[in-house]
């Protein structure tokens, strides 16, 4: 039970510090409005092209788009959650002092990265969406229970997200340098989360590749769920498994990664 | 000395060149895939968006690669470091744009002039010595105008500080817009971009000459040959702004 309360200050915490940057939030939002209106008529001209493209009409195409903006920041979609500051931490040899607190790093961090989550999702992602609603025609439900699956398939998103941000932050233990792995987290990120395209629209085998893929997790599922798409009980269970094997892999990474540590001498 | 401290490690250069060609090559892909399923966008073919895609790619990629630094200005003014740059014997702007200055960057203006070598293969046009030379300006009047994003941009931080976000909007967010037709967007969006905030004249307008396609807005013909004189103003209320920006900066005195 202690232990309970003490990765909820940890959230709490993380929710806290991302909450002070005003003046960057109220930019983020700006952006990702701004974002939304370039993608939302380039969609809207592309499903003109081709109705019905990835089983979408044009309204659940608008949905996505504001959708992807709305979680963008939440899901750290090309990063900018806590995985550069880990990654600091373990060039400096600073995450030895973390390793020494009687707190385990992967649930710290999780618990972390949960708390700046959330803030993001009410403070970054409620508006863009907002304002994306009232202006486009929007595919969205009436039922709340339809909302609150929404809502758990989005945490299990945010879940999913870290576990895969936590792995690239501990190959900092091999790589030193973690500008490489970084960039490649950006490159897979925009691309296999669908914030370019829907993953239902992309064609043939590459499609059926990064619909399998835990970045389908991030965005798509929670969108599909939404509109009705897939049901609640396959998009948890496909969510839920990825996030059992990512943290699971991130555990078995921290593991190695601590006992090198250790031999190094920090 | 920044592009000596990066060829030091070569390896890793040739790497990061490389992964920017493959980040900045990603928008690429997704209009190719788009194209997968569609034969024209806002009625325009892919060669036609692939060219302005590379006009407006290549033109962002010499603004980046020149000036693309004055992005971090706001993170300068926060930690005070502004002050370094102040004393020293130099331009301010010059320092900046020099600051980190980025080789790497390379790898955007690779990337865009690669697409728009191949639209140029693969477009069918009548090619008029007009025509010809309407490429080459465009491209540099494109870069002055982002760079002239880029500057009022980093003006904009010393007031902002931590508003480097609403930068991204107009340069990065700019050069989205342009890579799509004009025909796909609102009619007061592209009246917004062209008399407002006028990137139109990056790509859109001069495009439009060398393709053979109505102009947006229905502008005049020689609405084409007006970037140079866009570029020029664009740059001279930049340097306005970054001016008053200066002048009006207070160090934080840490």
């Amino acid at each position: 039970m202690g232990s309970a309360r003490l990765y909820a200050a940890v959230a709490s915490g993380g929710f806290r510090r991302y909450a002070t940057y005003r003046v960057a939030t109220a930019a983020g939002v700006f952006t990702n409005t701004v974002f939304g209106l370039i993608l939302v008529y380039t969609y809207l001209a592309l499903w003109d092209e081709r109705p019905h493209l990835g089983g979408y009409d044009q309204a659940q195409a608008v949905s996505f788009v504001w959708l992807g903006q709305a979680l963008y920041a939440t899901l750290a979609i090309q990063g900018g959650g806590f995985e550069t500051e880990l990654m600091e931490r373990i060039r400096t040899g600073d995450v030895a002092i973390d390793l020494y607190r009687p707190v385990d790093l992967q649930l710290w961090w999780l618990a972390h990265d949960l708390g700046r989550a959330l803030f993001q999702l009410v403070g970054r992602g409620v508006i863009p969406f907002a304002f994306g609603a009232l202006v486009f025609p929007t595919a969205l439900p009436d039922d709340p229970v339809t909302w609150l699956a929404f809502l758990v398939a989005v945490v299990l998103a945010m879940i999913v997200s870290f576990g895969i941000r936590f792995l690239v932050a501990l190959s900092g233990f091999w790589l030193l340098d973690g500008t490489g792995a970084l960039q490649a987290m950006v490159v897979t990120g925009i691309f296999c989360s669908g914030m370019t395209l829907p993953l239902n629209a992309f064609p043939g085998p590459l499609g059926e590749v990064v619909r399998a893929l835990p970045w389908a997790a991030q965005l798509q599922m929670p969108a599909d769920l939404l509109m009705g798409e897939t049901g609640p009980l396959s998009a948890f269970a496909f969510q839920a498994v990825w996030a059992v094997a990512l943290l699971a892999a991130g555990r078995l990474l921290q593991g190695a990664a601590t006992r090198r540590v250790v031999v190094q001498g920090g | 000395m920044w592009i000596r401290s990066t060829l030091a490690y070569r390896v890793s250069f040739a790497m990061t060149v490389f992964g920017t060609l493959l980040v900045t090559g990603l928008d690429f892909v997704a209009i190719l895939l788009m194209f997968s399923q569609v034969d024209v966008l806002g009625g325009y073919t892919l060669p036609e968006v692939a060219f302005l895609y590379g006009l407006s790619a290549t033109a962002f990629g010499i603004a980046d690669l020149t000036i693309g630094s004055a992005g971090r200005l706001g993170s300068r003014v926060r930690d005070g470091t502004l002050d370094t740059l102040l004393v020293r014997p130099a331009p301010v702007l010059a320092q900046v744009a020099a600051d980190r200055f980025a080789l790497r960057r390379l790898g955007r203006i690779t990337q865009g002039a690669l697409v728009l070598g191949w639209s140029l293969v693969a477009l069918d046009i009548d090619w008029t010595p007009g025509r010809v030379l309407m490429v080459p300006v465009t491209l540099l009047c494109g870069g002055a105008i982002f760079s002239a994003v880029f500057v009022a941009g980093a003006a904009f931080q010393f007031v902002a500080q931590d508003a480097s976000e609403v930068q991204s909007a107009f340069t990065y967010g700019g050069q989205t817009l342009l890579q799509y037709p004009p025909t796909v967007f609102g009619r007061e969006l592209v009246r917004g971009v062209t008399f407002v905030f006028p990137v139109a004249f990056v790509n859109w307008v001069p495009a439009s000459y060398v393709l053979g396609r109505p102009y947006p807005l229905g502008l005049p013909r020689w609405a084409a040959f007006t970037s140079p004189l866009v570029a020029l103003a664009c740059c001279a209320l930049a340097g306005l702004a970054w001016r008053t920006g200066l002048r009006s900066y207070r160090s934080t005195g840490s």
